[in-house]
Parts: C-alpha cells; sequence; structure tokens
C-alpha cells in the first residue's frame, strides 16, 4: 500500500505544482488546439461541401455526365480519428518533456531517488501525473475534433473514453521512462521523440483504428473492442516492464 | 517504516575498491574509505579529482564500476531503502520544488520519508536553520541562494539521517547561515552521526573535522583520522601538502 500511496503523492504534487503554474496542461492544450485547426483547414470542404455533406456527384471529365462521386465520407471518419491522435501524440510529448524538466531544474528527480520508496513509486506518481494532464487536454481535444470534422463523439462515448484512458496509459508509461532516463542528456528533446515514437506506434494505431471504427457508420464495435482488448495488453506489458526496469535506467 | 529516529547501530561505512569510469575516463580509480560515526570527514581535493563521484556512490544514486559500499548495522547488511532511509544529502543543486514553498517542499520529502510528526518537525527544522516564517510560505523561487541553502539543508536533515553527506555546504550562507550550519555539523558529531563534507572553505569546517581524506585523480593520497578537530591551520596544511 505505501507503494501506492508514495506515487499518490507525487502525482498529487505534480498536480499542485501544475495548478500555480498552468504552464503544462495550457501549452499542451494550445498546441493540441492549433494541430486540430491547421489540419481542419487541409481536410474539411467549404461549408456547402461540409464534412456531413460532401459532394454526391461530379462531372465526368471525359463524357460530361453527371456520375456518382466516389463517397469520401467513409475516408472522414479515418482523419478525425487520425488528427484526433495526431494531436494527442505532439501535445503529450510536449507535456512529457516539461513535466521532467521540472524535475531536473533544480535537481528534484535526485531527491526523489534518494527517498526510502520504491523507484518505482517514483515511475508511477510521475506516469500518473502526466497521464491526468493529458486527460484533461483531451477533455477539450475531442470536442474541438467533434466541432471541426463533424465527428460523432457522442457515438459509444465509453468506448471512446476507454481507448483514450488506455492509449493515455500507454503514453505516459512508456515516455516516463524514456524521459526519466534521458534526463541528463544534452539532446533530451530530440531523442524523446526518436525513441518513444517507434515504441508508442502499436498503441496510436491501435487507438486511430479503434476510434475510426467507432465513428464510422454503422459503428464496427467489434473492431473497436478487438483495439481496446490490445490497449490493455499492450499497457500491462509496458507497466510491468517500466517498473522492472526504472531503478536501473535512472541510476547511473 | 517509521524513519523519524535515526537507524539503530548504524555506525560505520565502509568502501572499498571503489571504481568508476564514465567512458575511458576514470573518475575514480580503487577508493577504500572508512567512515565512523561521531566524526567529521572532510573530503577534498582539487576540482575534477572525484569527490563528487565519490559522494554520488555513498549516496547510492551512481552505481560504482567496481567495488563495494558496506553499510552495516546491528551486524547486517541494510538493504536498499534502509540505506537511503539513513543518509541524507545536500548536493550543488538545492533539490527543491521550485513552485512549491519551503514548508510545502518539506512536507512532501517528509511523507516520502515517513517523518513522523512532520509539520512539527518541519517548523523546528526551519527555525534551525534561520528561515524566517515570511519566506517559508512563499515559493522557493524566490528564494536567494543561500534560502535555497537553508532549505536544502532542513531537507536533507528531515529524516534525521544517519550518514550526512554535504557537498559544498556553507555555498551562499550568510555568517549567520554559516554559524548555525557550523552548530548543526557540531550537534550531529554529538549525537554520533556520520558526516562527510566537501567543501574548499576550510576555515568553516576547520575546528570540526577530525578527519580529512585528500582524493586526486580519482585516487586517496591522504587519509588521516585523528582524535580532536585538526583546526584552521592543520588543515590548510594538509590541503596544500597534498594538492599542490
Amino acid at each position: 500500500m505505501s507503494f501506492l500511496r508514495h506515487a499518490a503523492q507525487l502525482a498529487w504534487k505534480d498536480l499542485r505544482v501544475e495548478f500555480r503554474t498552468r504552464e503544462i496542461v495550457y501549452m499542451m492544450l494550445f498546441f493540441a488546439a492549433v494541430v486540430v485547426l491547421i489540419f481542419s483547414f487541409a481536410f474539411v470542404a467549404p461549408a456547402e461541401e461540409g464534412p456531413a455533406q460532401v459532394a454526391r456527384t461530379m462531372t465526368d471529365p471525359a463524357s460530361g455526365a453527371t456520375v456518382m462521386a466516389p463517397k469520401n465520407r467513409e475516408v472522414l471518419p479515418n482523419v478525425a480519428a487520425g488528427i484526433l491522435w495526431i494531436a494527442v501524440t505532439f501535445s503529450g510529448t510536449l507535456g512529457l518533456g516539461r513535466a521532467f524538466d521540472r524535475e531536473r531544474e533544480n535537481d528534484t528527480m535526485r531527491a526523489l531517488l534518494l527517498a526510502p520508496i520504491d523507484r518505482g513509486a517514483v515511475f508511477l506518481g510521475k506516469a500518473l501525473g502526466i497521464t491526468m494532464f493529458m486527460l484533461m487536454v483531451e477533455a477539450a481535444v475531442v470536442p474541438l475534433v467533434a466541432l471541426l470534422f463533424d465527428a460523432p463523439i457522442h457515438r459509444h462515448p465509453g468506448e471512446l473514453a476507454a481507448l483514450l484512458a488506455l492509449v493515455t496509459v500507454g503514453f505516459a508509461t512508456v515516455g516516463s521512462v524514456f524521459a526519466a532516463t534521458l534526463m541528463r542528456s544534452r539532446a533530451r528533446e530530440v531523442l524523446l521523440s526518436v525513441m518513444l515514437y517507434p515504441v508508442i506506434i502499436p498503441a496510436l494505431i491501435a487507438g486511430s483504428k479503434g476510434t475510426s471504427a467507432i465513428w464510422m457508420d454503422p459503428s464496427e464495435l467489434t473492431v473497436a473492442h478487438f483495439w481496446i482488448k490490445f490497449l490493455i495488453v499492450f499497457d500491462a506489458i509496458f507497466v510491468m516492464v517500466a517498473l522492472w526496469a526504472f531503478e536501473s535506467l535512472v541510476v547511473e | 517504516m517509521a524513519t523519524s529516529a535515526p537507524a539503530p547501530g548504524f555506525h560505520e561505512v565502509q568502501a572499498r575498491g571503489l571504481t568508476k569510469l564514465y567512458g575511458r575516463h576514470r573518475a575514480l580509480g580503487g577508493v577504500d574509505l572508512t567512515l565512523r560515526a561521531g566524526s567529521l570527514c572532510a573530503l577534498l581535493g582539487p576540482n575534477g579529482a572525484g569527490k563528487s563521484t565519490l559522494l554520488g556512490i555513498l549516496s547510492t544514486l551512481v552505481r560504482p564500476t567496481s567495488g563495494k559500499v558496506a553499510f552495516a548495522a546491528d551486524g547486517r547488511e541494510l538493504e536498499p531503502r534502509e540505506v537511503r532511509a539513513a543518509i541524507g544529502v545536500l548536493a550543488h543543486e538545492p533539490m527543491v520544488y521550485a513552485e512549491l514553498s519551503a514548508v510545502e517542499n518539506l512536507l512532501f520529502f517528509g511523507r516520502l520519508y515517513d517523518v513522523a510528526d512532520v509539520t512539527r518537525r518541519s517548523a523546528e527544522l526551519l527555525d534551525e536553520v534561520g528561515l524566517d516564517a515570511e519566506a517559508r510560505v512563499r515559493p522557493a523561487r524566490t528564494y536567494s541562494r543561500g534560502m535555497l541553502q537553508r532549505v536544502s539543508l532542513a531537507r536533507a536533515l528531515l529524516h534525521q539521517p544517519r550518514l550526512l553527506l554535504l557537498d559544498e555546504p556553507f555555498t551562499g550562507l550568510d555568517r549567520a547561515g554559516a554559524q548555525a550550519l557550523a552548530r548543526t555539523l557540531a550537534a550531529a558529531k554529538r549525537d554520533g552521526r556520520i558526516v562527510l563534507v566537501v567543501s574548499h572553505d576550510l576555515e568553516a569546517i576547520a575546528e570540526l573535522c577530525d578527519h580529512v581524506v585528500v582524493l586526486k585523480r580519482g585516487k586517496i593520497v591522504h587519509d588521516e583520522p585523528r582524535d580532536a578537530p585538526f583546526g584552521p591551520a592543520a588543515l590548510k596544511q594538509t590541503y596544500l601538502r597534498f594538492t599542490e
């Protein structure tokens, strides 16, 4: 129980510091919103051909006859889901880097590692903090994606919440291990992305595929449930590996 | 695990054959050192001698390439977490959160160390290091270097560690702060703690230190425990003799 208590104390400390500075969540939120906004200009048709009312007909250039246009409405759930996860991933990387920078600035990570607590609790506390920051950002970004891309977020909200939570836990888990390992590296900002993305790609694919399956018309719940189960296994494996490896990675 | 009282029987630290390589650079090359309870050891040496590396290994944060540090208590070797519970470290960086006040920092770390009655203990320590009531509740980012050093010292002493590892503890302290620190170190010696101080301010520690270790290019070139403090002249002479 003391393991979880110590992890909770660490996460609570991170929230407390964030509540005072409002630095990480605002930065992540702003960045995610900008990403979604920029993509909306690229992928959303003008108002009369808005995402929900994509043109169904087009003129055949050869015969001049009006023919049925390819329905790109089927593509839209994928696009919206992809953009949601791009925004979440990139903003999450920013937040991850900054959250560990805070532990580096006054060398407080060393103080945490000196404490007579399981070093796995240090990892878990940091990962919990990052997870909470990311979930706060997602709570704002998902409605924004719905607004700009007509994503049907009201459809199966339980499954969508599960996907968001599971990918976020996986991202925070893998990210916290790499961010802590790279704390003393000079090129940590670059290296974090280089090391993190290849490992987290399966979770991002799962999140993206699962989300687009939910947003399809009709929803493909079997597919979404498969990816949710996949993410549960992914998270379980990486949480265990992280708890086991964290100490050896952070001690010089 | 309650750690508000000193770990019983923790009376000696023995380092044997410590080496540390960073790539091809040898930071430590076969260091043997014994630190005893109730003594204040001054670890001296020029820049790059390996003092911080040795402190890192003793504090369990740096793994030696070879060799071992034994923390013995009641005839048995302590577990890593028991060792960490018995160590207090004051380093170059203050190791406190800039956005939290001194009180909040001490409460946070006190809970990680399971310090009994941490609120009272924090207040006592902030009195001892001389941080005034107004400053205690301000965020640490508004503190001067000396104030940060005081909070950092309070954090290091919070759990009444048996082994105190202090890296340049007098840095940034004004006269009153330096005197308060000297009183704290004297009390630590009286209480039978083991104190290891890295300092270039020889005068500040001369009347307290009864053990001098001089490190040069990763090796101990002089190790002299005494029954009484060295005093300023003898300490300076020892330092100059083995470092120049």
